[in-house]
């Protein structure tokens, strides 16, 4: 019982507080799930299956947690708390859009909300890194050593940024080649 | 996810114009939580009211939230496999990359507007970096106090430079 009271907790939270999508929801998640005491390697497992799985990551990331933790429930009661906020808030807000318009409040609120969420992106990147780019958490006093780097995911996750940046190709496919690329480094070669 | 949703709602179904979709679009993304959930409560609701916004949540939340399950009963019945565990590194380090470009696209649309502006946000994006990355403070106390802060910058300094 308790766990689903968490769930809806958490996911509710997600959904009601998380501005700019999938990836800046990320830290709230990771900072969320804590409290069943999941591992950052595990997390980074639901990022990776959300990201190439259809849908919104948010969806397939709570479906995920739900489902790891309180079963086929935990899963549908996860998902409907981080959908039911975005629901009510956008229903309200279609209702009301003609008094926010020109307000100095959102005005305001958005000047402040913008920066954030780019702040909250590059976290979600220490939390994601972990146990992949690194062999442990990403802030740690090991950083100094050579031999905490897992060289062969920094090189394919440099790959995939000149794929995306430099010539445009879109993450999903990235994502695809980079899983065929990991399959056939780590399975055949090595 | 975005262009799809456009594409369908305009060309395909015709349910608004460009210039209303566009709109949506925007507010979909201002609004929290998840942004095709917004999106879908927004046309949902246009089309059918609050019964068709919550069908349009359900079609857009079930493909995903089959998918896991599918997902995750695949890789049950795998087991512990050494090309899987290889395409999961692969993902991984894929998904670093691709938060760490949508970062910088996001940086680069700060620039622009006035100066003291430009601080602020260069402060504030920092600052929560440190924050939540690095030492751990909730992400949530995080945003409450970036929308106040923001307030204030927009009342006592932006607010003036538009007066001007």
């Amino acid at each position: 019982m308790m766990v689903m009271f968490n769930l809806i907790k958490i996911f509710f939270c997600v959904g009601l507080f998380a501005f700019g999508g999938g990836t800046a929801m990320l830290p709230i998640i990771y900072q969320g799930v804590s409290v069943f005491g999941m591992s950052w390697s595990d997390f980074s497992d639901i990022v990776a299956l959300s990201q190439i799985t259809p849908g919104p990551i948010a969806v397939n990331a709570s479906t995920y947690i739900g489902l790891e933790y309180g079963g086929l429930a935990g899963a549908i009661i996860a998902t409907l708390a981080v959908c039911l906020p975005c629901f009510l808030v956008m229903l309200i807000v279609i209702k009301l859009i003609d008094r926010f318009k020109g307000s100095r409040i959102v005005e305001g609120a958005f000047t402040g909300i913008r920066p954030v969420t780019i702040g909250l992106i590059l976290s979600a990147v220490i939390f994601v890194a972990g146990g992949v780019l690194v062999k442990g958490p990403v802030v740690s006093a090991q950083l100094a050593e050579i031999d905490y780097y897992n060289w062969i995911p920094i090189g394919i996750c440099a790959a995939s940024m000149v794929l995306m940046s430099a010539l445009k190709v879109k993450p999903i496919y990235v994502m695809l080649i980079m899983a065929a690329a990991g399959a056939l480094i780590y399975g055949v070669v090595l | 996810m975005i262009p799809q949703i456009q594409s369908l709602v305009v060309e395909e179904k015709k349910w608004m114009d460009a210039e209303e979709a566009l709109d949506c679009i925007a507010l979909g993304q201002s609004l929290p939580g998840v942004i095709a959930v917004n999106l879908a409560t927004y046309v949902g609701y246009r089309q059918r009211g609050v019964a068709g916004a919550v069908w349009a949540t359900l079609g857009i939340t079930l493909p995903a939230f089959l998918s896991i399950i599918i997902a995750l009963l695949l890789l049950g019945y795998i087991g512990d496999n050494q090309f899987v565990n290889g395409a999961f590194i692969g993902i991984k380090a894929a998904v670093c990359g691709l938060i760490v470009v949508t970062a910088v696209r996001l940086l680069k649309q700060m620039v622009g507007g006035s100066k003291a502006k430009l601080v602020f946000s260069i402060l504030m994006a920092a600052g929560s970096l440190l924050a939540v990355g690095i030492f751990g403070v909730t992400a949530i106390l995080v945003i409450v106090i970036g929308i106040i802060l923001g307030i204030l910058f927009y009342v006592l300094v932006t607010s003036k430079e538009v007066a001007k």
